[in-house]
């Protein structure tokens, strides 16, 4: 059975490659694109690790058909910094202790950068619902959460 | 190996459709066999956008089998399942999960299509035959018949729908229970009462029992203590790992005491 | 929530003069020197190192609980699309192992992939490495394995009765053998049947706890290629490094100084990663086809197969005084190890260490149990051997308040260990704060305690009398078992053994010593042909040992089980 070439624009930028048949876009962001900021937890929609957007909803790129994608704009964790300018949401996350292990942190950040680009300044249960699709095994959404809080609040002052 | 087809409109998705194939929509139950390798070797898909609109007429709302649960929450129009779609998965899932979806979502899953059989809806098939209760659908569930092209969805009278869902985990978890109820009244009496439950049974199923306790009564607080009574009769629920069976059966009344007391005064 | 200090209230006037006033971390915040990685999304998780050419391990894994295998027929498997090789049994050089003996503590016991027998759900007896993900997934179910359905057992206790089938045939009692002597690891201190006769009150309990899984949101995996003059790279999300290169070593019976492991950056682990599964089998995979290869658990392996923190079940007998002072304390426990070994031996270890709590009591008394099941096999888990039993034993210290009528809280103060106090491991107990945890958590929780506990403190009351040893510590051979060497447990075999006299009898392992072969490096790129089958006639040869290990001397017990319980001599 034949690839299919997929064209997406990853982060701003056009980037193509050929799909396995089946393939998801986890995979093919990771193993064909070579972005490996979204990652691999349950390939059931469950864990919320492998999160990015396309056309700027969050999706579970586990479960998205690669070929699905194509000529779509997807955004990942990669994406967030402005060259080397940290997203104010990743200098949060370091100031306020927002990840242990690491590995579920990309898709929490694009979680929360789609949730503070939709509503600038969301409640504490708002934050609470827009990360709930994403697991943290090492217990960490109170920092979590507190640095999400830490840049609404940024962003309320004049 | 698979071998995905898409087409861009959805009657030819249904042509294509035959042995050993299988309907790729949202994705979020599709797709998990697929990483699973455990899909069938065809998976048929469409683009067609008509599967995505929403449309009011009078007081039937209809949905195309490609809405997602996103979509439902920023239609006003459709206010009376925002309570339902928000309980839907996690964010992710749903601005993937879709209406036509969630009819044939598996146990646990399935929410939606239990508020959508509470409130009578009515589903469209891609061959243009005219629509056919929900109830008929869900039954047939295991061996389709077709592609759904849209629900119907009647709009409830104000205060007549509720919605409860029950999960170990919130504000994301999946189903011990859910339980909607639709109890339209005529003179202060319920006339037409529909009770759906989810995760109590292999699908969706009416609470006929509940349905008979309610029907003609006021719904005061002796009609409910009747039906939290009589609430998981008639019901299998299964065990998983979430609950056993004997405790989905233990807790029904309570919930369902719950849902009942959280729509009086409305 | 303190924002400041993320929680905790720092209690400075407590043991204030045995330190000096110099916390300059604690309380304040601090950035990990890895954030910016995480963040970033550039932190090198195992799988985040691509290869072109990748192969794919994926499992054939056993449906039953208990069953021997009567044939393993993989040619219809072999021929599937994108198949390069499937691995049974017969390709490990050392098939057999236990995680623990390079710390010298147990027998192999464990096969890396099962040729005559499994005994959980789940075992994996083939493992097929094809070129992509979903062509592997495809094979396993193309392999036919002949299953014989054994009778399993599922319950500690059960495991123990007579009659239950053997889950391990290492250990044939279904219990690991301690010190080459018991069938269970002992504590004696004092006598506590005579002390039980003379208390106040007898208060028993059963306590027990399900399996737990660590359930890391990366699962556990290596990749493994061929570098260069001869060795192999390996990347993975193991817990201990180097504890997975010793293993990887000996199961390949290939110097460690071959494979070069690369570490460090582990998605979660919380103890689920330290059983050193995959790293064999990735860099067989790679000696075997000459190509890099990944062997990673999916989310349901990692649930079913991914070893948890092990099910626990005790039971407590305490005599206890009319004024709650507690005179005696006995335990039975039993470990669930599930199919084999892994840590549940150390577990034990640790939780004997710790008995009978943060309480001084005179007597005390414990029998605990490994015990084999038809589960999953049991490993490490956050404070695993204590987590347990501290479980346990507080909730039994609660039913014991409830029994003499005193304040929960009032009974441990009454009983906690102060400084200078002789432990049940023969130690005296320093530093202790027990007393004073006491006291805040009261205080916090609005519990009203004593004023003579109010007054209490673990510096002073302490030592002295409680310092003393226990004139007599009655003693016993209860549990005794023949046959199993008390030298190298990494070593079994070597002089016959005696007949058994104990219980559990026929103490010698009766899986045969698995064939020695070093897997032949191939050339980087073509993906080796099947091997020809091990020549039938010529006797196995002996499995390759560390030189080192047969001429060692022997060392006493106290000392092995002293470097693997950090209880070391000062």
């Amino acid at each position: 059975m034949a690839k299919k070439p997929v064209t997406v624009t990853l982060n701003g930028t056009e980037r193509a490659g050929f799909a396995e048949p089946g393939q998801n876009l986890l995979d093919f962001l990771r193993r064909g694109l070579g972005d490996l900021s979204p990652k691999y937890g349950c390939g059931q929609g469950t864990c919320g690790a492998c999160t990015v957007t396309i056309d700027g909803q969050t999706h579970l790129s586990c479960l998205v058909l690669a070929e699905a994608a194509d000529g779509r704009a997807v955004g990942t964790a990669a994406g967030l910094a402005d060259g080397a300018r940290l997203d104010p949401l990743q200098d949060a996350f370091m100031e306020n202790f927002a990840a242990q292990c690491g590995y579920c942190t990309p898709g929490m950040l694009v979680s929360a950068r789609a949730l503070l680009d939709r509503n600038p300044r969301p409640t504490r249960a708002e934050i609470v619902e827009a990360i709930s699709g994403n697991l943290c095994r090492c217990t960490g959404y109170e920092p979590i959460i507190a640095a999400i809080e830490a840049v609404a609040e940024e962003r309320t002052r004049p | 190996m698979i071998e995905v087809e898409t087409f861009p409109t959805l009657a030819e998705a249904a042509r294509a459709m035959g042995a050993g194939a299988a309907y790729l929509g949202g994705g979020t139950v599709m797709m998990r066999a697929v990483n699973a390798g455990d899909a069938p070797a065809r998976l048929v898909r469409t683009t067609d956008p008509a599967l995505t609109q929403i449309r009011a007429m009078g007081d039937t709302l209809t949905l195309g089998a490609g809405v997602t649960m996103a979509q439902i929450l920023a239609e006003r129009d459709l206010d009376f399942l925002h309570d339902v779609a928000r309980q839907i998965g996690g964010p992710q899932v749903r601005n993937m999960g879709t209406v036509g979806g969630n009819i044939f979502a598996p146990h646990p899953y399935g929410d939606f299509a239990v508020a959508l059989l509470a409130l009578g809806a009515r589903v469209a098939m891609a061959d243009g035959s005219s629509a056919r209760p929900i109830e008929d659908v869900l039954r047939e569930r295991d061996r389709p018949s077709g592609l759904i092209a849209s629900v119907e969805v009647p709009r409830p009278r104000p205060g007549a729908f509720a919605f409860r869902k029950v999960s170990r985990v919130r504000p994301k978890g999946a189903s011990i229970m859910s339980i909607a109820a639709n109890l339209p009244r005529e003179g202060g009496r319920v006339r037409g009462a529909r009770l759906a439950w989810g995760a109590m049974g292999p699908r969706p199923l009416r609470g006929a029992a509940v349905e008979r306790v309610l029907e003609g009564q006021s719904v005061d607080h002796g009609d409910i203590d009747r039906a939290a009574q009589i609430a998981a009769k008639g019901l299998e629920p299964p065990t998983d790992p979430l609950a056993s069976s004997w405790y989905r059966t233990a807790v029904a009344g309570v919930h369902l005491k719950r849902l009942l007391q959280s729509m009086e005064g409305r | 929530m303190n924002a400041v200090t993320g929680g905790f209230e720092l209690r400075k006037e407590l043991f204030a003069d045995e330190r000096e006033e110099n916390l300059n971390e604690i309380g304040k915040r601090t950035r990990r020197q890895d954030i910016e990685g995480h963040v970033t999304g550039r932190s090198p998780f195992y799988d985040d190192h691509l290869f072109d050419g990748l192969l794919h391990m994926r499992y054939v894994r056993s449906p039953h609980h208990h069953a021997r295998i009567r044939r393993i027929d993989t040619s219809q498997a072999e021929r599937m699309p994108g198949v390069v090789r499937i691995l049974t049994g017969k390709d490990v050089p050392q098939n057999l192992n236990t995680l623990l003996s390079l710390l010298d503590f147990g027998l192999d016991d464990e096969p890396v992939l099962s040729d005559t027998k499994v005994a959980y759900r789940g075992e994996p007896v083939a493992a097929v490495i094809a070129q992509t993900e979903a062509q592997a997934r495809a094979a396993v179910k193309a392999v036919r394995v002949d299953w014989e359905p054994l009778a399993h057992v599922l319950d500690v206790e059960e495991a123990l009765a007579p009659g239950a089938p053997t889950v391990c045939e290492t250990y044939p009692g279904n219990l690991f053998v301690y010190h080459g002597k018991y069938n269970h690891q002992k504590l004696r201190y004092g006598d506590v049947e005579a002390a039980l006769a003379s208390a106040d009150h007898v208060v028993e309990g059963r306590y027990q706890m399900s399996p737990i899984e660590q359930a890391p949101i990366e699962t556990c995996g290596a990749i493994a290629a061929p570098e260069q003059n001869g060795r192999w790279v390996c990347y993975t999300s193991t817990q201990a490094l180097f504890f997975s290169l010793g293993t990887a070593a000996k199961v390949l019976a290939t110097p460690s100084s071959r494979l070069h492991f690369v570490g460090g950056t582990v998605g979660g682990g919380f103890g689920g990663k330290v059983d050193s599964i995959h790293e064999p089998l990735a860099i067989l995979g790679a000696m075997l086809t000459g190509r890099p290869c990944k062997s990673m658990w999916d989310r349901e392996e990692e649930m079913q197969v991914g070893a948890p923190r092990g099910a626990e079940r005790w039971y407590l007998t305490d005599g206890v005084m009319d004024d709650g002072r507690i005179v005696a304390r006995k335990f039975t426990g039993y470990f669930d190890a599930g199919a084999y070994t892994r840590l549940s031996s150390y577990a034990i270890i640790k939780a004997v260490g710790h008995l009978p709590g943060p309480y001084t009591i005179p007597n005390v008394h414990a029998d605990v149990h490994c015990v084999y099941t038809n589960r999953t096999p049991a490993t490490a888990m956050r404070g695993f051997g204590i987590t347990g039993v501290d479980f346990a034993i507080e909730a039994h210290m609660d039913k014991v308040a409830e029994t003499v009528r005193m304040n929960p809280v009032d009974l441990r103060i009454l009983n906690a260990y102060r400084d200078g106090d002789m432990k049940a491991h023969r130690r005296l107990a320093k530093n202790c704060a027990f007393i004073e945890c006491c006291q805040v958590v009261a205080e916090k929780a609005g519990v009203t305690i004593k004023p003579e506990s109010r007054a209490a403190s673990s510096l002073t009351g302490g030592g002295g009398e409680r310092a003393r040893l226990p004139a007599r510590t009655a003693t016993d051979e209860h549990g005794r078992v023949e046959g199993f060497s008390s030298g190298s447990y990494a070593q079994k075999g070597g002089a016959p053994a005696p007949a058994p006299a104990g219980v559990p009898t026929a103490p010698q392992p009766a899986r045969p010593p698995s064939r020695s072969s070093q897997p032949a490096p191939v050339s980087q790129g073509t993906p080796a042909p099947p091997r020809e089958p091990a020549q039938s006639g010529a006797p196995p040869p002996a499995p390759e040992r560390p030189a080192a290990s047969k001429d060692r001397p022997r060392r006493s017990g106290a000392m092995r089980f002293s470097s693997i319980s950090g209880f070391r001599r000062r």
